[in-house]
This record gives structure tokens, C-alpha cells and sequence, in this order.
């Protein structure tokens, strides 16, 4: 009888720590997705000769609804884009027309960063959509991290495979390694500046680097301001809002 | 000596007319065949330099390593500064930048949403500045198939097989659809003024000229350009002053630390075309080289006639105390003034010939007709050109072999036995 008791105890009092890989990933998933997220950002893309940096406000809503307008340079002021599903519209004030952008367009480069449409405009569900294995832990700049490997539950995704190393306490991926299905290295990205937002771990920056692209200097996305779960009216990601 | 053989000559027709004649006709013959085969293989050359390399062109380093992506992040910048530069150090040249670019090329429906919409590939050409020889370069005033030049910097000229697949009508605005220097998306529209016909089959199916102020705006490139492309002023490409110039043009810009800092290439370097050049110049060399041998066998030919005929009269000269030595030399001199005479002649209908054929061209289109499929880029009007050398080419078939051909058909005087002459004569 006392070493069940013994037991109990001890489970109380160290396994409190140990999470499933189900759970890990859920906790991930409610750190970094919402019902809906409206939030103003910086992209600062590194080039080949310089940087640039664009300012834009983003209209979220699950993985099928987005709208952004971009709010500076002065070149890229008034540029929109609505995505609904997998179609994706832009309008440009220069030339006053709303273009369609086909499917594929979607895993493109936005505006020359490192970040395709898919990794800005959608918040993915990283439960429904793949099978996580955890693969270790590693301590990182002191901080402890799972490391986690993903593989796609359904085809079509544009990562079919990721490894991430999840920090145990924020439970975010702090660095993401992005693969095709053939297993080369699409993209990696990284996390900083975590904290609290709504409750819940957020970083204010995330860096993109495309491993595709030579010369890559990698493209930081700054969250300047982020509201998650706010009420989004269906009239954002209607098309006639484009042209206002 | 000399007075007594071009009296014979100018005396006697039957010596002088029909060599004279057939050495202008062969004179005629090679400097048209030189002057056609050089224009043709010039022209061959002068639309790859039109179209993408220049004689010679100036790009970024980087540009150059990736210039197959047309890569506008890495084009160059302070164009006009490096342009005028160039103007000054090289001024055999005129210089003139071009952006390349691709994307989409979109058409609008009524309410603004895309009715038909096709691959672009597109080139920014400073048409409209002053003094610019680009009008002129491409054959616009003979290649535009429908509506004006371009007028101002959101004009455009479509190739008309393009603006029949998009259904696009003079006056469209056409949206292009692509990316900045800056890889940022961008959109611009483009008032479709004209369609062409370059006759140069895939090109026309998907080429789009704009002004080179337009493709900056629609680029955001401003003062930058992909290439700046150098022209000899009279077009004509001379392929060592060519290196020559790149040489040293390179060896002053060698910073090999700055990705960014100029480089020249040549015609020769773009592509294959070294090969090719290498392959035209031995090519020409080895055609005029069997068309002066046939010349000199007929010439020979013609002396061994020519001697047969005057059998009689060499034998008299012999007999009379003329050394063999003497006849033979006068019959050289002979061929020596009948060949002068022949080459003045030959050149005097040869160069206006291939004069003629440089303005007006021969169109070959019909026969190619059916190679506007393939990915040939080649004019289908072929020029001849004429090139200096053309004035004093007609000497070697003219002058040295009417008397190489002289020389070998005159060896039968030292044949000739002196003892047989009077009984020759008799009969």
C-alpha cells in the first residue's frame, strides 16, 4: 500500500512536466492559431543588394479566409489581396484591377520575401494536419526543446514533412526545418521575442529563409500588433472590398 | 614592251574580249558571293546583337552568372552615368540600355476581370530618347504589322501572333503581371499601339516591346537596367576590335569582390555564337577559297585555249629570234593587263550589285516559312554587305589567277622544239 502511495506521489510530483506528443502539439496549436487573428506587421526582406521593408495589416480567419492591405512602401500602399480557399486575388491601385492569382501562385514568394501567400495568409492546424513523432530533447541557449517530427496526414500540403524544436515552456517551435515530400529542405524559420498575448506564448518575430533561394538572406517578419479571436465581419474577404 | 602588248590587246578582240569578259563575270561573281555571304552571316548576327547580346554588352557580374533567370535584383544601376561613360571612352560605339523581363500578359474583361491572359516575355528598349537608333535596329518600319510606333512609355508593340492568341485589338490596355527588380509583385498597364512580325518564328508568339521608361515603372527600376548593349556605328561587327575592347574594358573593372561590379561580354561570348563566329569565318574562308580555285582552273583553261589558238603566232615569235623567255613574259604582261582591265570591270558591276542587294535584301520568307515553328531566331530576308575588302578582293581572282592561269598554260612554249618550228609553220 505505501509504495502505490509512493507512486502517486511521485507521479504527482515529477510527472507533471512529462505531456503526450498529441498534447504538445495541441498546446502548440493554441499558442499559434485562432479563430481568427487581425494583426499589423513589418516584413523586412534582405536582398541581394538591400533591404526593404513592407508594412502590411492582415485579416485572418482559419485557413481558408485572409485579407491583407498593404500599408507602406509608398509603391506598395493600397495593394490588396483576398484569399479565399485556394484562390487568391490582388489589386493594385496603379493599374485599378483586381487579377486573379491561380492555385499554385500561392506557394510563390509574397512581395520578394522568403514567406510564400500559404505561410503568411493561412493559420494552420498542425493536429489535423499531420502525424507528429517525437524524435528527442536538446537544450538550446539554456532552454529545454522537444524535438518533433511532423509528417502530413494528407497530400497537398506545402510542407509534407517538418522538424521542429519545441520549447518546453512556451510550447512554440521555436526553429522549424520545412521538407518536401522528397525530403529536400524547402525552408527553415525561426521564433523570438515570445510573449504573452491573449493568455497565450506569441513571438513578435519570426525569420523565413528560403533554402531554395542562393544567396538567401532570409526575411524577418515582425508582428507589430496581433488581436486573435477578434468578431471579423464576411464583408473583409469579399472581392468589392479590394477596390475601397 | 608594254605599249607593244596592249596595242595586241586592244588591236586584236579576239584575245582580249572573251578573257576580259569571263575574268569581269568571275571578278563580279566573288565580290557579290563575299559580300553575301559576309551580310548574310552578319545579319545572322545582327539580330542575336538586336535581340539579346549587342556587339558587345555591359552587365552586372552577378547578372551575367544567372543572366538565363533575367535576374532584375542584380541588374545594374546609374545607367545614364555608365552609359555616358561608355559614350566617351569607347565612342566607336553607340550604347543603349534594355531591361528584359517576363511575366503574364493580362487582358480585362468589361467589369475589369481577366478575359484572356498568356506568358510575356518582354523587352524595355530605349525608343524613345534622343538620337536613339533602336527604331532603325529592330526594322520597326518594316516589321510593324498594324497601328504606330510607340509614342510614349506605357506604349507597347505585341508580336502578332501574341496579340491573335489573346484577342488583343490596337488601343487594349493590357496588364503585365510580374515581378520588380526588387522580386516584389507588381502589376502595370501597357497600351497596346502596334503589333509586329519579326518573321522570327517563337519570338513573335510571345514578345512584347515596351519603352525602356515603361518597363522601369513597371519594374521599379529606376535609372537601372539588365544590359547596356553596344552597336559599331555602321553595325557592322568586327569580331577582334570586338575582344579587343572587352579585354580591356573588363581588365579596368575586376573588383572581384563587388558581385556587382561591371563586366563586358562579346557577341562570341553570348551562347554558342563564339563557335558559330569562328565556324562562319572559316566557313567564308573555305568557300572563296574553292570559288578562286575554280576560277583559276577556268582561267588556266582559258590560257591553254587561248594558247592552242595562238599556237601559230608564238611559233612565228620564235622563229623570228624571240627568245622563249620574252614570249612567255609578254604573254604574262598580257594576262597581267587583261587581268587589271577584268577586275576594274568585275568590280565596277560586282559592288553596285552587292550594293543593291545591302539596301533591298532577297526574302527568302516563302522558303521558311515552315521553320517559324522551331526555335530558330533568323531573319528570313538575307543583305549582302559591303565590306572594304570588297573593293581589292577582285584582284586575286582577277589579276593572280588570270596570270597564275597564264603562268601554267605557258610552261608549253619551253616545250616547243625549236627544230620543229618551220616544219610546224609549213603545215
Amino acid at each position: 500500500m505505501k509504495q502505490i502511495i509512493l507512486i502517486i506521489l511521485f507521479s504527482f510530483a515529477f510527472g507533471q512536466n512529462e505531456m503526450t506528443v498529441d498534447g504538445i502539439i495541441q498546446a502548440m496549436d493554441d499558442n499559434l492559431n485562432a479563430k481568427s487573428r487581425i494583426l499589423t506587421s513589418k516584413m523586412v526582406v534582405h536582398g541581394r543588394r538591400a533591404s526593404r521593408t513592407i508594412k502590411s495589416k492582415n485579416w485572418v480567419m482559419g485557413t481558408d479566409l485572409a485579407f491583407t492591405e498593404y500599408l507602406s512602401p509608398p509603391r506598395e500602399a493600397g495593394t490588396k489581396m483576398l484569399k479565399v480557399g485556394d484562390k487568391l486575388w490582388t489589386y493594385s491601385p496603379q493599374t485599378d484591377r483586381v487579377i486573379q492569382i491561380s492555385g499554385h501562385m500561392l506557394r510563390q514568394s509574397v512581395m520578394g520575401s522568403d514567406m510564400s501567400y500559404k505561410d503568411m495568409m493561412e493559420d494552420e492546424s498542425f493536429t489535423d494536419l499531420y502525424t507528429s513523432t517525437l524524435e528527442g530533447s536538446v537544450i538550446i541557449d539554456g532552454r529545454d526543446h522537444w524535438i518533433m517530427v511532423m509528417d502530413a496526414k494528407k497530400k497537398g500540403l506545402s510542407y509534407p514533412k517538418r522538424r521542429a524544436w519545441i520549447d518546453k515552456e512556451y510550447l512554440l517551435p521555436m526553429k522549424e526545418e520545412l521538407y518536401a515530400k522528397s525530403g529536400k529542405l524547402l525552408k527553415t524559420s525561426t521564433m523570438d521575442g515570445i510573449k504573452k498575448v491573449q493568455g497565450r506564448w506569441f513571438p513578435s518575430r519570426f525569420i523565413f529563409k528560403d533554402e531554395l533561394k542562393r544567396n538567401s538572406k532570409g526575411t524577418e517578419w515582425i508582428i507589430d500588433e496581433i488581436e486573435f479571436d477578434t468578431d471579423i465581419p464576411d464583408s473583409r474577404f469579399s472581392k468589392a472590398l479590394l477596390r475601397k | 614592251m608594254f605599249r607593244f602588248v596592249l596595242k595586241g590587246i586592244l588591236r586584236d578582240r579576239s584575245r582580249s574580249l572573251f578573257p576580259i569578259i569571263v575574268v569581269s563575270l568571275i571578278v563580279a561573281l566573288v565580290i557579290f558571293n563575299r559580300g553575301f555571304l559576309v551580310g548574310t552571316m552578319n545579319g545572322m548576327f545582327r539580330d542575336t546583337a538586336v535581340i539579346s547580346s549587342g556587339h558587345v554588352k555591359v552587365m552586372t557580374h552577378a547578372y551575367q552568372k544567372e543572366s538565363q533567370l533575367l535576374p532584375n535584383d542584380l541588374a545594374l544601376m546609374n545607367v545614364g552615368e555608365i552609359v555616358e561613360i561608355l559614350h566617351l571612352v569607347y565612342p566607336d560605339y553607340f550604347w543603349s540600355p534594355k531591361i528584359s523581363f517576363a511575366g503574364l500578359l493580362d487582358l480585362p474583361d468589361e467589369q475589369g476581370e481577366t478575359k484572356s491572359q498568356g506568358p510575356v516575355m518582354a523587352y524595355g528598349i530605349d525608343f524613345l530618347s534622343d538620337n536613339s537608333r533602336q527604331y532603325e535596329l529592330w526594322e520597326l518600319e518594316k516589321r510593324i504589322v498594324s497601328g504606330h510606333m510607340i509614342q510614349r512609355s506605357d506604349d507597347a508593340l505585341v508580336g502578332h501572333k501574341l496579340a491573335d492568341k489573346l484577342g488583343l485589338s490596337l488601343g487594349d490596355r493590357v496588364t503585365y503581371i510580374g515581378t520588380t527588380m526588387n522580386n516584389a509583385f507588381t502589376t502595370f498597364n501597357f497600351t497596346m499601339v502596334g503589333t509586329f512580325n519579326l518573321g522570327m518564328g517563337p519570338l513573335d508568339k510571345q514578345m512584347m516591346l515596351v519603352d525602356i521608361e515603361g518597363a522601369r515603372q513597371a519594374l521599379d527600376m529606376e535609372d537601372a537596367a539588365s544590359e547596356i548593349l553596344g552597336f559599331t556605328h555602321d553595325l557592322y561587327y568586327n569580331d577582334d576590335n570586338v575582344i579587343t575592347i572587352r579585354n580591356e574594358f573588363n581588365a579596368n573593372h575586376s573588383d572581384t569582390t563587388d558581385i556587382f561590379h561591371s563586366s563586358m561580354i562579346a557577341l562570341r561570348d553570348a551562347n554558342q555564337m563564339g563557335t558559330m563566329i569562328d565556324l562562319v569565318d572559316w566557313s567564308v574562308f573555305i568557300i572563296l577559297g574553292i570559288f578562286l580555285s575554280i576560277a583559276m582552273i577556268v582561267l588556266w583553261n582559258m590560257g591553254i585555249m587561248s594558247g592552242l589558238r595562238r599556237y601559230g603566232e608564238i611559233g612565228v615569235r620564235l622563229a623570228m629570234g624571240e627568245t622563249k623567255g620574252q614570249v612567255y613574259r609578254s604573254l604574262i604582261l598580257e594576262s597581267v593587263i587583261i587581268g587589271t582591265i577584268g577586275t576594274i570591270v568585275g568590280t565596277l558591276i560586282g559592288l553596285p550589285l552587292t550594293y543593291y542587294v545591302q539596301e533591298v535584301g532577297i526574302d527568302y520568307s516563302a522558303a521558311f516559312e515552315n521553320l517559324n515553328s522551331t526555335t530558330l531566331i533568323m531573319s528570313t530576308v538575307f543583305y549582302t554587305k559591303v565590306t572594304p575588302d570588297l573593293y581589292y578582293i577582285g584582284i586575286i581572282p582577277g589579276v593572280l589567277a588570270t596570270v597564275f592561269g597564264t603562268m601554267l598554260a605557258g610552261r608549253a612554249i619551253y616545250k616547243r622544239e625549236m627544230a620543229q618550228l618551220f616544219k610546224e609553220l609549213e603545215t
